[in-house]
């Protein structure tokens, strides 16, 4: 894709947000689909090598979505989205919780603000996640990237053990 | 319990006291003195910026001189270039979909 699509991503350590901007070459209701709809954000959201599985997708006020991140190896982490607002090609809010295979959330919680906006054929989706903790943070990260990360540095070290 | 590093650095006297220290070190009354606080309010932020690991202790003499850590901010830093790059690569995936998804609308 172009260079060009515009990227930002800052932290406020006061405020415990993380800011998220991103434009994408495509109409806003393409990019709203990909958000909304189990089957085309299962394609996506997780970094590869991890892979997004979404067993519910309830896309309405008071719903949610329960999904998995599943590692490779076929671990899976699981996280649920319960939507707190709605507004059409406009806006999603939602309340974000690790959990167990079973469904039980684990406290405390991020707050997921998004916002999706077009412009001359270009969407620009702002997301601001607000966290209680660094902790929680980190756990963010783990959740899609590090293990994931980790794996491929395991991988090297290997091959290049047994060149030794 | 262990101090929430965002939590440390959210109050507007305990970043004025890391900046001051990271420039030199310095004794607990010398920072009372600095900033015309009682040697115990001085005491509560040093404990909160030491429990995270911000500034550590060094007794020099009679005197405890406190030290900035800057590898607890680079550790900050390493933190927030692998939250990019979750959220490059993530988004990176979406603009293939997105562009698949085009395609097939034509």
């Amino acid at each position: 894709m172009s260079n060009s699509l515009k990227f930002d991503l800052t932290v406020d350590k006061a405020a415990q947000k993380v800011y998220i901007s991103r434009e994408f070459a495509a109409p806003l209701p393409l990019v709203w689909d990909a958000y909304t709809r189990q089957d085309i954000l299962d394609k996506w959201w997780a970094p590869k090598p991890f892979s997004s599985m979404t067993k519910v997708m309830d896309f309405e006020v008071g719903g949610r979505r329960f999904y998995a991140m599943v590692s490779p190896e076929g671990m899976e982490r699981w996280a649920v989205q319960r939507f707190t607002s709605i507004t059409p090609k406009t806006n999603i809010k939602y309340a974000n919780n690790f959990a167990d295979k079973d469904e039980n959330l684990e406290i405390p919680g991020s707050d997921w603000d998004i916002t999706f906006s077009e412009e001359s054929d270009i969407t620009t989706v702002r997301t601001t996640i607000y966290n209680e903790s660094l902790e929680r943070l980190e756990k963010m990260i783990e959740m899609g990237f590090r293990e994931g990360y980790g794996m491929i540095m395991n991988n090297l070290e290997e091959l290049l053990g047994e060149q030794v | 319990m262990k101090q929430d590093i965002f939590q440390a650095i959210a109050d507007p006297t305990r970043r004025a006291i890391l900046t001051l220290i990271a420039m030199q070190a310095l004794t607990p009354g010398a920072m009372a003195e600095r900033f015309d606080m009682s040697r115990q309010a001085v005491s509560k932020h040093i404990k909160v910026l030491q429990e995270c690991d911000l500034i550590r202790p060094k007794p020099m003499g009679r005197e405890i001189y406190y030290h900035y850590n800057p590898e607890k901010m680079q550790e900050m830093d390493h933190w927030l270039a692998e939250l990019r790059k979750l959220w490059e690569a993530r988004y990176n995936q979406l603009d293939d979909v997105l562009l698949t998804m085009k395609n097939e609308e034509k």
